[in-house]
């Protein structure tokens, strides 16, 4: 009983960090709510018995990557936009997602339900072996793209003119 | 406690990064909204993997990867941004349409 209460407030938050995110006028408002939402992400991931997961979300969402957008809305005086952040295809747009929800749900609530009964935790010593041995190739495939990716944020935010 | 709870919470979020993504015109506020879309499919990821298959950890290994790539995509896409501020000096992509034939 006190899962459920728990996963509603999670997912409240969650639900709401995303609103605020899509709805807000103030960009610097719509990155405090995607934290909002990514911290809560990460409480659904501890219910999911999933640790190790929830301590990656924190440190590279929470951590990083809010940074990193907080810094790019800096550098992009994104604010300038204030006041008027969507375009004329809102009307579509709110029609194309709720069509989406409605898709979603109908298709996962015709499924059978699986229950909760059944669920382990995964040790963090097994997920790095399974992570090092079945996944091995697709993990340095991962670590090669990084390497890529920080190369050609380098190139493409050189001063040069190309 | 049900798979259909996570799985609501988890269709909620896409659909709310999918109006942003179509309703949003600066480029930034447009990367968060796919943040939003990249977490709603972790969390379908690892909660399908922990109610159907709990012996295996091929949710929460698939979550990994997408939050590696998700950390690669929007370190990119901001570089991209912010060079076409440079150029532009703007964010808007309704303005940002010199591919349009």
């Amino acid at each position: 009983m006190i899962e459920i209460i728990v996963l509603i407030i999670l997912g409240g938050l969650c639900l709401g960090g995303g609103l605020g995110v899509v709805a807000s006028r103030n960009v610097a408002y719509a990155t405090i709510c995607l934290l909002i939402a990514l911290l809560a992400v990460a409480g659904i991931y501890v219910m999911l018995l999933s640790e190790f997961l929830a301590l990656v979300q924190v440190l590279i969402y929470g951590g990083a990557v809010t940074i990193v957008l907080l810094f790019a809305l800096m550098l992009t005086r994104a604010h300038e936009l204030e006041g008027r952040q969507d375009n004329r295809q809102r009307p579509i747009a709110i029609c194309v997602s709720l069509l989406i929800f409605a898709a979603i749900s109908f298709a996962t609530y015709t499924n059978e339900q699986a229950s909760a009964t059944d669920r382990v935790s995964a040790p963090l010593k097994t997920l790095g072996t399974e992570l090092f041995s079945s996944w091995l190739i697709p993990f340095e495939i991962t670590g090669l793209i990084l390497l890529i990716v920080l190369l050609g944020v380098v190139i493409i935010t050189h001063k040069e003119k190309i | 406690m049900s798979l259909f709870y996570f799985q609501i919470i988890s269709a909620a979020l896409f659909s709310l990064g999918v109006y942003g993504v179509l309703a949003r015109r600066n480029a930034v506020l447009i990367l968060l909204a796919i943040e939003l879309m990249l977490n709603a499919v972790s969390i379908n990821f690892v909660a399908a993997a922990a109610f159907l298959d709990p012996q295996n950890f091929m949710g929460q290994v698939a979550a990994l990867f997408v939050i590696a790539l998700a950390a690669a995509e929007i370190g990119l896409a901001l570089a991209i941004i912010l060079r076409l501020h440079r150029y532009r000096s703007s964010v808007n992509i309704e303005e940002i349409n010199l591919l349009k034939g």
